[in-house]
């Protein structure tokens, strides 16, 4: 294995004590909610892994700009990067939203707005770490990918908005949303400590696995480089 | 008191969304490490592949090249041959 920068693993360790930190004050210091009862703790990850998710999606477009400007196979390595972590945290979103809409809504997925365009953002960038498999020239690839990000990342703010703009089901906790929205409840003091830490928590997370990842992409393309060398 | 409404018992599904959130998030983690220490193992062999490569073309170039003998030299080296050869043939005769 290479070695990792000391900064890095220090980032390792923080991000896994205030993970603990957060679980602690989702599961046990945020009050019980007092309609929906315990599933109602999902909403601090679900909201956070969904804040995670989008920024990642955005941060690949952007990085995705930067390639086609500078043309530099780094910000082809940031934009993987991006996207996969995004992919696995809004997987989770979607898996933890379906939990808790079960017993609350009395289902386990609707075609709501909100729902729709997440099952959307998520396949929309499983298709595109697919199709960029079947692509074998690296510099097609990258170009490919970049134009395929910058579009894609079009689907976070639509993801994001759909439910302040739109009627839906889904509840709006910081805003206001439709009013027929199931499943809306007012945060208290200790949920709203709760629900800030653990947005906090996932941010300094996604940026550990970002660095973690960009390192990997580094490695693969160095290993693909030798490759070729050595075929030769 | 009496009327007061008991929230309904979800535990089950906070469970649940737990315990997936942090099995998703390990799987993730232990593909990153597993594909690091891979992509370093053949970084190494690849690296060793690559220096094998390199030293066999080394070896090639350093013998110094001797020289082609001069036509008349070679000439007399042939005849010289002939001769042994016929001298060999007698006597096995």
């Amino acid at each position: 294995m290479q070695a990792k920068p000391t900064t890095l693993k220090v980032l390792d360790i923080v991000s896994l004590l205030l993970l603990a930190v957060a679980a602690y004050l989702a599961l046990f210091y945020a009050p019980e909610e007092a309609t929906m009862g315990q599933v109602q703790r999902v909403f601090y990850f679900h909201v956070a892994t969904a804040w995670t998710g989008l920024l990642g999606f955005v941060a690949a477009g952007v990085a995705g700009i930067l390639y086609l400007i500078r043309k530099e196979e780094r910000w082809d390595i940031i934009e993987v990067a991006a996207v996969e972590i995004s992919l696995v945290f809004f997987f989770i979103t979607i898996v933890l939203g379906s939990i808790w809409a079960r017993p609350v809504w009395n289902a386990w997925w609707t075609w709501d707005p909100r729902l729709t365009t997440a099952a959307i953002t998520e396949l929309v960038y499983i298709a595109y770490l697919m199709l960029r498999q079947g692509i074998e020239d690296p510099v097609k690839r990258a170009r490919f990918g970049a134009i395929y990000t910058i579009l894609g990342a079009i689907s976070a703010p639509v993801t994001f908005f759909v439910i302040r703009l739109v009627r839906t089901i889904h509840p709006v906790i910081i805003g206001s949303g439709d009013p027929g929205a199931q499943g809306t409840f007012a945060m208290t003091a200790g949920m709203k400590v709760a629900f800030f830490f653990a947005l906090f928590t996932f941010t300094v997370i996604f940026v550990d696995l970002f660095w973690n990842r960009i390192l990997l992409g580094r490695l693969s393309a160095r290993v693909e480089e030798l490759k070729l060398s050595v075929l030769r | 008191m009496f009327f007061d409404e008991v929230p309904p018992d979800t535990s089950i599904y906070m469970v649940a969304g737990y315990v997936i959130f942090f099995v998703v998030t390990a799987i993730y983690v232990a593909s990153l490490f597993i594909r690091a220490s891979n992509l370093s193992r053949d970084l190494e062999t690849l690296k060793e592949a690559e220096e094998e490569q390199a030293a066999p073309a080394v070896e090639v170039a350093s013998p110094p090249r001797v020289a082609p003998k001069p036509r008349a030299a070679r000439a007399k080296t042939s005849k010289a041959r002939t001769a042994k050869t016929k001298q060999a043939s007698r006597k096995t005769r």
